[in-house]
């Protein structure tokens, strides 16, 4: 029943843990990734079609772990994921086209998208208040409303081209930039996953009262979940639009979020590697199905529903791989020292 | 001075009046039985401390520090923990982090830190890791750290919960019917389990229960509460006998 460490380290997989456990390993491995990346585009190895899905895909991941953090991690049902896709889609095209100098663009291109991600972090400030004292389905139409807002106030303005849309941004997202984001969302949230707050996320979930009297600041816990959600979502939206080189207020709709729920509940809820592995498939199978034509909006959702009738919470749902969480060896540290004491004999 | 002072307290819900002018005070380190037939409102009075429920009228004091108005957690931070009668754990999660939970106000590390885990984090981590699992091998559930908390036996999630309100380091303990669901052996385990208990972390302990034997047993005093109000306080042996609990619980003879 009870999971004890192997004592010897002398097993293979035991190895591995250890390897991947190391901040070396890690470092060495983000930096060959990022490498690969800008050898590629640089060299056009990948050819540029290639290299635009799997922008696809990092934006993809992005929004799609983010989103778990919520729906999954959390347990509440948002739908207002484009809405924050949108804030920072605007907030860093408005800077790249109408603030940011020409020639400058390249160098203050991170700016752009951080600035996105703040601006949208701030709406997601405000989407939290209302989280305090709503809960599941109330708090899904909270968010449906929050994402109609944004659509409407958008159309509305003619200094973001009304309906029409704003174009006019260089293709400023590259390989290498949406590896960086891509790695640095999953990094964090993973972070935030495992530690006291991630845990406190975690409770709320599992029955808030009961968290809220084991001492959990339920109102702090939403508050940072909220905020770091929507700071990636708005981080995706800039990437997006730099990639597309074109917005309007249509494009982040109830319809854009229900792409990312769908991602999220297939790679399934409160998992890093799940959040990883639907954006991945989901991305890829919607280019891969292109051929199929209008059969393809029949195929996916019927795969959706055999999902749903046969792996309800996901492929991944409620499981995490081994790479994705860290601090394991303290638990495991300290329980072995445990066993030794009342059992010297055994670990010999 | 008592540990715990409650005025006059009063709580209505639309009209329906739970608790009415309960009054009770209770010394460090005594352990005190609240009883009464269903609907008595003891559960109601456990909500009401632990501010659950907001009170309509009167004054909660820990130390002399008025409690009411204040949110769950930042009571159960000047140290009240509670468990639950239908039992509540957080049961998709391992048994580990369920006490590692409830070590959540404990934590020095800001969401910074946490974020992108540098500074504290890691030590800190450590501590209150360490910290769970000593708890749990006191507990003896230690073997099961990472089994999820649904998958513990129905006796062994009542002692996962009293290990994770203890690992708030609670000075007051409520516990809403440890016993229900549990057979006459059982109970007796029980009550030495909750004696011993008092004694190891020095805590107070408030007990909700229906079954009189087991708090007959442990209870120095007892409280009787029926349709909110208070009907008799005293010893046990004093409420034994006293006709108004005999008649909340047995009923009148009715004159044939």
């Amino acid at each position: 029943m009870s999971k004890l460490p192997n004592a010897s380290h002398s097993s293979l997989i035991e190895r591995w843990h250890m390897l991947t456990g190391s901040r070396l390993f890690w470092a060495i491995v983000m930096i060959a990734g990022l490498a690969f990346c800008m050898a590629a585009s640089t060299y056009e190895f990948l050819d540029l079609y290639l290299q635009l899905i799997l922008i696809y895909v990092g934006i993809n991941i992005i929004l799609t772990v983010s989103l778990n953090l919520i729906n999954g991690y959390m347990g509440e049902f948002s739908v207002g994921h484009a809405g924050f896709m949108a804030v920072g889609a605007y907030v860093a095209s408005l800077l790249t086209v109408h603030v940011f100098p020409p020639g400058a663009q390249n160098l203050l291109f991170p700016l752009a998208i951080l600035a996105g991600g703040i601006g949208a972090a701030l709406v997601g400030f405000l989407v939290a208040i209302p989280s305090f004292k709503t809960r599941g389905d109330y708090l899904a139409i909270v968010t449906l409303a929050f994402c109609m807002i944004v659509k409407s106030v958008l159309e509305n303005i003619d200094a973001v081209g009304g309906p029409r849309g704003l174009l006019g941004m260089e293709k400023l997202t590259t390989l290498p930039w949406v590896f960086f984001w891509t790695a640095l969302s999953v990094w964090v949230i993973r972070n935030l996953v495992y530690s006291n707050f991630g845990r406190g996320v975690l409770s709320i979930r599992e029955d808030e009262i009961a968290s809220d009297l084991m001492s959990v600041n339920t109102r702090q816990v939403k508050i940072i979940a909220f905020v770091v959600s929507s700071f990636f979502a708005g981080i995706a939206g800039g990437l997006f639009a730099h990639a597309l080189q074109f917005i309007n207020p249509r494009m982040f709709d109830i319809l854009k979020s229900t792409d990312i729920l769908i991602m999220v509940y297939l790679g399934g809820i409160a998992s890093i590697a799940g959040s990883i592995i639907g954006a991945v498939i989901y991305t890829i199978l919607l280019e891969v199905l292109r051929p199929l034509g209008v059969w393809r909006m029949v195929l996916m959702p019927l795969m959706l529903v055999l999902l749903m009738i046969y792996r309800p919470r996901g492929i991944m749902g409620l499981k995490e791989i081994r790479l994705f969480m860290p601090l394991r060896d303290l638990v495991t540290e300290k329980l072995w020292r445990q066993k030794k004491k009342e059992a010297p004999d055994a670990s010999a | 001075m008592p540990l715990l002072e409650i005025q006059k307290l009063t709580h209505r819900f639309a009209g329906l009046c739970a608790v009415s002018d309960f009054n009770f005070a209770i010394e460090p380190q005594e352990l005190v039985g609240i009883i009464g037939p269903n609907g008595a409102g003891k559960t109601t009075v456990f909500n009401l401390i632990t501010g659950v429920y907001r009170a309509s009228e009167g004054s909660i004091k820990l130390d002399d520090q008025e409690l009411v108005g204040l949110t769950p957690h930042a009571i159960t931070k000047r140290g009240i923990a509670r468990t639950f009668q239908n039992i509540r754990l957080f049961k998709e999660l391992s048994v580990l982090d369920n006490v590692r939970i409830a070590h959540y106000g404990q934590i020095a590390y800001t969401p910074t830190e946490a974020l992108l885990h540098i500074g504290r984090f890691r030590a800190e981590e450590k501590r209150i890791t360490n910290q769970a699992l000593d708890l749990l091998s006191i507990f003896k559930l230690d073997e099961m750290a990472s089994e999820k908390a649904k998958n513990l036996p129905y006796g062994l999630q009542r002692r996962l919960e009293i290990a994770r309100a203890l690992a708030t380091k609670p000075r007051l303990l409520l516990l809403d019917e440890p016993a229900a669901g549990m057979n006459p052996n059982e109970i007796i385990q029980l009550m030495e389990f909750i004696g011993w208990i008092r004694k190891t972390f020095s805590v107070t302990i408030i007990l909700i229960e229906h079954q009189m034997r087991l708090v007959m047993g442990i209870c120095e005093r007892l409280v009787v509460l029926d349709f909110g109000a208070t009907i008799a306080q005293g010893l046990c042996s004093e409420i034994q006998n006293n006709p108004k609990v005999l008649e909340a619980y047995l009923g009148v003879e009715v004159a044939q």
